[in-house]
């Protein structure tokens, strides 16, 4: 089952540009477990889209199958959801953004349904750059069953049943960035402050935008043998940098230290500013960024924050060539070229 | 031996034998359209190995003044030019047929028959004469055997020689030589050879206004007539050409000149899986969208066609259908996946089915399927062949009603969500068990639902409550009886006189099937028939069936499974239905059916165990 939220809210909540309030994009409550990962990125997704001020029924959030596929049902309840097949979100969604290339498409996966099941969705929907936001709800496990290890767990890492992972992990961010993924992140459930962003960043970004979220499993995979656990990633998360994250309407306030912050102007206008810890990672830069992964990976750290970012790419309807106007909204008079060509087609066909 | 030589006049099989990946595609087929602008109704196969380059590939080209058009079986000349498969080519001619054959190499003399004809070209020869480049000796050697044949049939030259500058229009480098390769096969064969043989060729007027055309590009022309705009496929023979086609012409209609923008989309994907999925993807967003696939195809594609059966998604899905089962015989005919489309996917399912039999009938289904996909809010799944889908079938014209709109189903709008209309995706509100839906994007706090494969009530909110699951495929049955009344309906072909035995066949069975029942006629056996269109079965099908007491069930598989799909949707006993099947790849011909039923008639007295399989091992085929 699930339970809608009672519609009162605080007659002075504030509200957005739109004129929405937050409430306006929630969803259900959350069956999921409590102290789960996966709804402050529920969450911490809320906020980015009410900030934005994003229309919520502009926007169409579609997942595969397991408890990360689930959490949908618990953000943006004014916009339309599709709880697809298990590791088949992508074709979905692209199916669904050739459609109409008018709405933002949220696309929602856990580390089983992108990593094993969904591998090879995953590869080609990064591959085909992809106008989508596709962010992994990172466990390590498999919540739904009961557990078990999926292919992101750390070989040695062990779950609550004991017995330490004997394979190696695929690393979500390294392969998005081998495959063509021209938006590259990683963060923490736990970490708003820099989650938010991120999402606000991967949103405005145009092309393919993976966020890798690390999200513990409170119930299977948060115990002190497990490098999934809330734990061990606050000790061993290191971030690239902050961001900053300015919408194309705001004005630019924030101070910052010239020298240190980057800023970046993306395509709708808006811009980000990335206030870099790490001096060897240029974020504009993939074999750079792919080192740094390697590095931290080596190192036995979780890097965080944004990894990589292609400015220049050009997405999948650019590339295709499609009609601005959306293909769903042609109609016989645009589509069908009638009698008159059959009769000519058939002419050469005697 | 003295074997009478085969005679006759606009009546013949010939069949070319080549080795694949030479070019000998296109001259057989200006063979075949020659013969067709003679006004002679044609039927050419190509028989085709999985491989590009160097195996033995064959073209079947049946010519037939009473416009039978299936295959016959038998074959009367043959020509050869692959020392490959020699033995085999001249093993298969009839007695009394014709041979002709490349004879720059003497025959072995071991193979060589005294109850046939046996004509020498010599065209490798002709071709080391004329030509320096070995690139043009291979190319033209099937232009001159073709201008060879010309002579030896007494076609009408003036035509073939039209029908190059018709291929090659405004190219007047590739029309001379091509011209000239045909007139060395004439000349060489008016000169040296007793022509014509006793085959020959009149114009005649059995055409009309056909055209001849594959399926496959058909259904293309369909899917771009219906409205397509999303087609996403995996590379699969023998359905690869549906996409080509559409993509040709929608980069002919569908491009804007000013912005050079298109009004399609077309994404190879990396697999059946996303081809499907992306389909799926594309209909749920308001966009009218198809796959085409083969067998292995479909096998992948089931887990989220039960998906778009329980969600109720439209889509449409053009089904070419191969030899299996696995691999099988990828480049031969069967209709060997009407059960595993027709139930496709786990859990209690039932998928929508329509059976073209010919290019008009590609192309009309192929555009009604957009209709019926968004009208029903569920898959359909058109079922093809290879032999319809990749041969070039005679067929009648293609037409477009200018006036028909686009049937979009139930869809709400933004003015009704806002006019307050009560919106429950699985809803029954007019008792038809088809239920409104919503695009996405549609309006800013009304109309938004979640869409799943999991059980949900009528307003789409997640459910594991017994009662509310039961209610829901309780009512995806009742659609299934308002999808009967919108699914093409059956057409019936009664003999005229009083029988209570007939025939039931589907897609390509029609041609060989009809040509069966006129040579039945002619020995005194009488039956009606039914072509089926579709699955569910129209009432008329139960009808028809109970009306008998007994049906012939002809269709090309091993195990019947249209007779098994009968049986379970109407509960016929199995006496009642009898199999006339083919399943060694190639299309059923009009002699193995009427052989089929013939020992079927005759057994009825005595009926052995396990008939249709004593039957089988006979090893009937012609």
């Amino acid at each position: 089952m699930s339970y809608q939220l009672p519609k009162f809210r605080h007659p002075d909540l504030p509200v957005n540009d739109l004129g929405y309030t937050r409430a306006d994009y929630e969803g259900a409550i959350s069956t999921l477990c409590a102290g789960c990962g996966h709804d402050s990125i529920s969450g911490a997704i809320v906020r980015a889209c009410h900030e934005l001020s994003i229309e919520p029924h502009k926007i169409a959030k579609l997942s595969g199958i397991g408890c990360s596929s689930k959490a949908p049902t618990y953000f943006l309840g004014n916009s339309h959801g599709f709880n697809s097949v298990h590791g088949r979100m992508p074709s979905v969604v692209t199916g669904a953004a050739l459609a109409n290339r008018d709405m933002l498409y949220m696309g929602v996966s856990g580390d089983g349904d992108t990593a094993s099941i969904g591998m090879g969705q995953f590869a080609h929907v990064a591959r085909r750059n992809l106008n989508m936001v596709y962010i992994v709800m990172n466990n390590g496990c498999y919540g739904l069953t009961k557990g078990q290890d999926s292919a992101t767990a750390d070989r040695g890492s062990a779950s609550k049943k004991g017995d330490a992972n004997i394979y190696s992990a695929i690393d979500l961010c390294g392969t998005a960035l081998q495959m063509g993924a021209t938006f590259v992140a990683r963060s923490f459930s736990g970490d708003k402050e820099q989650l938010i962003p991120l999402i606000k960043a991967a949103i405005s970004h145009r092309g393919f935008a993976l966020i890798d979220v690390v999200s513990p499993c409170v119930t299977f995979n948060n115990n002190t043998k497990s490098t999934k656990s809330y734990e061990f990633v606050r000790e061993h998360a290191e971030a690239t940098g902050t961001i900053d994250f300015v919408p194309m309407h705001n004005e630019i306030t924030t101070e910052y230290q010239p020298g240190h912050a980057h800023e970046v102007t993306m395509h709708d206008g808006s811009s980000i500013r990335l206030y870099k810890m790490d001096e060897s990672l240029n974020p504009f830069d993939r074999r750079s960024a792919v080192n740094v992964l390697e590095e931290h990976r080596s190192s036995g750290n979780i890097l965080t924050g944004l990894i990589y970012m292609n400015l220049d790419s050009r997405d999948l309807h650019e590339v295709l060539e499609t009609s601005q106007r959306p293909l769903n909204a042609l109609d016989e008079s645009d589509l069908c070229p009638g009698n008159k060509m059959l009769l000519n087609i058939n002419a050469s066909l005697r | 031996m003295i074997v009478k030589r085969i005679e006759s006049v606009n009546d013949f099989v010939i069949k070319f034998a080549n080795v694949n990946g030479t070019g000998s595609a296109s001259a057989n087929n200006l063979f075949a359209k020659a013969l067709f602008r003679m006004g002679l109704p044609v039927s050419p196969k190509n028989i085709f190995p999985s491989n590009i380059q160097g195996l033995p590939t064959w073209y079947e080209v049946r010519v037939n003044d009473k416009g039978y058009l299936g295959r016959r079986g038998g074959i009367d000349i043959a020509l050869s030019v692959n020392p490959q498969s020699m033995a085999q080519d001249i093993r298969e001619v009839l007695p009394g047929g014709y041979f002709v054959y490349d004879s720059t190499k003497p025959l072995d003399l071991r193979l060589h028959r005294d109850d046939i004809t046996i004509i020498g070209v010599p065209l490798t020869r002709i071709c080391n004469e004329q030509y320096d480049d070995p690139r043009q000796r291979q190319l033209f050697k099937n232009v001159i055997y073709v201008g060879a044949l010309a002579a030896l049939l007494d076609m009408d030259f003036k035509v073939l020689t039209g029908l190059v500058e018709d291929q090659f229009k405004g190219k007047k480098n590739l029309v001379l030589p091509n011209i000239h390769a045909l007139e060395l096969g004439y000349q060489h064969a008016r000169n040296n050879l007793d022509c014509p043989i006793g085959i020959r060729v009149e114009k005649s007027d059995k055409v009309g206004d056909k055209i001849l055309l594959d399926g496959n590009t058909a259904l293309g022309l369909g899917a771009l007539y219906g409205g397509a705009t999303v087609a996403a496929w995996y590379p699969i023979t023998p359905s690869t050409s549906v996409v080509d086609a559409f993509e040709k012409y929608a980069k002919r209609v569908r491009i804007d000149p000013g912005t050079g923008q298109r009004n399609y989309a077309i994404v190879q994907a990396e697999d059946e899986l996303a081809a499907i999925g992306m389909a799926i993807g594309a209909s749920w967003n308001g966009a009218r969208s198809f796959t085409a696939t083969s067998g292995p195809g479909v096998s992948l594609m089931s887990e989220f066609l039960g998906l778009a059966y329980f969600a109720e998604i439209p889509t449409v899905l053009f089904n070419v259908q191969r030899a299996g089962p696995s691999t099988g015989m990828p480049t031969r005919t069967q209709q060997a996946d009407i059960l595993s489309c027709a139930y496709a996917s786990h859990g209690d399912t039932k998928q929508v089915l329509l059976f073209p039999s010919t290019p008009k009938e590609c192309f009309d289904f192929g555009a009604l399927s957009f209709d019926l996909a968004e009208r029903l809010q569920t898959p359909i799944i058109l079922m093809t062949d290879l032999d319809l889908g990749m041969n070039d079938n005679m067929s009648e014209p293609l037409a477009w009603d200018d006036d028909h709109k686009y049937d979009r189903g139930k869809v709400l709008t933004a003015e009704q969500l806002e006019a307050g209309v009560e919106f429950g995706r699985y809803l029954d509100v007019d008792g038809d068990a088809i239920c409104y839906r919503t695009y996405p994007g549609t309006h800013p706090t009304k109309g938004a639902f979640f869409t799943r494969g999991t059980s949900r009530n009528e307003y789409a909110v997640y459910t594991e409550k017994g009662e509310e699951y039961e209610a829901n495929m309780l009512r995806l049955l009742r659609k299934w009886d308002t999808i009967n009344e919108y699914v093409p309906a059956p057409i019936t072909v009664d003999c005229g006189k009083d029988t209570d035995t007939a025939v039931l066949y589907f897609g390509t069975s029609e041609e060989s099937s009809r040509e069966a029942l006129d040579h039945l006629v002619a020995e005194g056996v009488y039956l009606n028939a039914m072509r089926v269109r579709a699955f569910p079965f129209n009432k008329d099908v139960q009808e028809f069936i109970e009306r008998h007491k007994q049906v012939f069930v002809i269709e090309q598989n091993r195990d019947a499974q249209l007779r098994t799909l009968l049986m379970a949707e109407f509960e016929f006993g199995p006496d009642k239905l009898k199999s006339v099947l083919c399943f060694d790849g190639t299309p059923i011909s009009a002699r193995n059916i009427r052989k089929q039923i013939k020992k079927h008639l005759n057994s009825d007295n005595v009926l052995p165990l396990h008939r249709d399989t004593a039957l089988l091992r006979t090893g009937e085929r012609s």
